[in-house]
């Protein structure tokens, strides 16, 4: 299946939860949260959430700012 | 004297907040970070990269410092809700610059956007700080909606050019005596900090200024002595402005 994941398109097969998208692409768990399809998803939820073809995520971490 | 800075309840001795961005090195941020006196940081919210394998940026702040997510980049309020709601899932914490931009050349805010997200993420239980322009009604405006400050520019993001519009400023001290007023953005060298204070701001947000100038640590410094003595003067009451001499040494008596 198609994700959009942070604006780029991957085919993530085997893949059926948010916990197991960020393996599947070894991102970083810590300090970061989670949009899917525009709506936030509590860390505590990411086990238990599933992904669709043609979902978007947005996982966002903190970067230097004003 | 003790003149706390209290902030949505909380109590800071510092009355600098100071930003992340644009140093050239962690090790140089942090340097600047601790001679700035400052207890609270700014931080921005972005995508991370796919092929990210480093640690957190968040890894590289005193964690005593009170840590300020903003919602730059966003261009109206629907994604800087968006942004703000993630901040606080990531950091567990209500407090959001509040900042939405009208167009990327000036970076001037779009004050009618900021507003709308700032009923939304006050109704959410959000702390909003809003960067918004130097315009009194706004600022009633931002406050009506349950602000617990507001962040006026004194010239646009990174500009270094001061306080454009002193009046405004002053006005909107006049005008809101028990307001918090915290100017952020536009504050360029020590002066400009100093002027900023002087006119009654309750506190300083900068980042640039300090990231960008040719020593960071000691930048960092001189903006916590020209916030604190700006602060000094205000609460000292500055003398009267004349047009003409008003002599310090006594006329009479002066030999002829």
């Amino acid at each position: 299946m198609t994700i959009f994941i942070n604006g780029e398109a991957r085919e993530l097969d085997g893949v059926s939860t948010l916990a197991g998208l960020l393996d599947a692409l070894e991102l970083p768990k810590r300090r970061v949260a989670i949009e899917l399809n525009k709506h936030v998803i509590r860390k505590q939820d990411w086990e238990s959430t599933n992904v669709a073809d043609n979902d978007k995520v947005e996982v966002v971490h903190f970067v230097g700012g004003g | 004297m003790s003149d706390k800075f209290v902030l949505a309840g909380k109590e800071f001795t510092s009355r600098l907040i100071i930003g992340t961005g644009k140093y050239r090195s962690h090790e140089e941020m942090k340097a600047a970070h601790i001679a700035s006196g400052a207890e609270m940081v700014t931080v921005a919210v972005n995508r991370v990269p796919l092929d990210r394998k480093s640690e957190s940026f968040l890894d590289h702040l005193n964690p005593a410092m009170q840590i300020l997510p903003n919602t730059a980049g966003c261009y109206d309020a629907d994604h800087a809700i968006r942004t703000a709601r993630l901040a606080r899932e990531a950091l567990e914490t209500e407090w959001i610059k509040l900042e939405v931009i009208g167009d990327p050349i000036t970076l001037l805010p779009d004050n009618e956007q900021t507003l709308e997200a700032a009923k939304v993420l006050v109704a959410e239980g959000f702390i909003v700080l809003p960067y918004f322009t130097d315009d009194l009604i706004m600022a009633k405006k931002l406050l009506d909606a349950g602000c617990p400050a507001v962040m006026p520019l004194a010239a646009p993001i990174g500009s270094g050019m001061g306080v454009q519009n002193p009046s405004n400023l002053r006005i909107m001290r006049e005008q809101l005596p028990d307001a918090t007023i915290i100017v952020d953005a536009g504050v360029g060298v020590p002066s400009d900090a100093a002027i900023a204070m002087e006119l009654g701001a309750d506190a300083i947000l900068m980042n640039t200024a300090i990231a960008e100038a040719g020593d960071a640590s000691a930048m960092a410094t001189a903006m916590n002595l020209a916030v604190q003595a700006g602060r000094l003067g205000y609460l000292s009451g500055r003398m009267p402005r004349r047009l003409y001499a008003s002599a310090s040494s006594p006329i009479a008596g002066a030999i002829k």
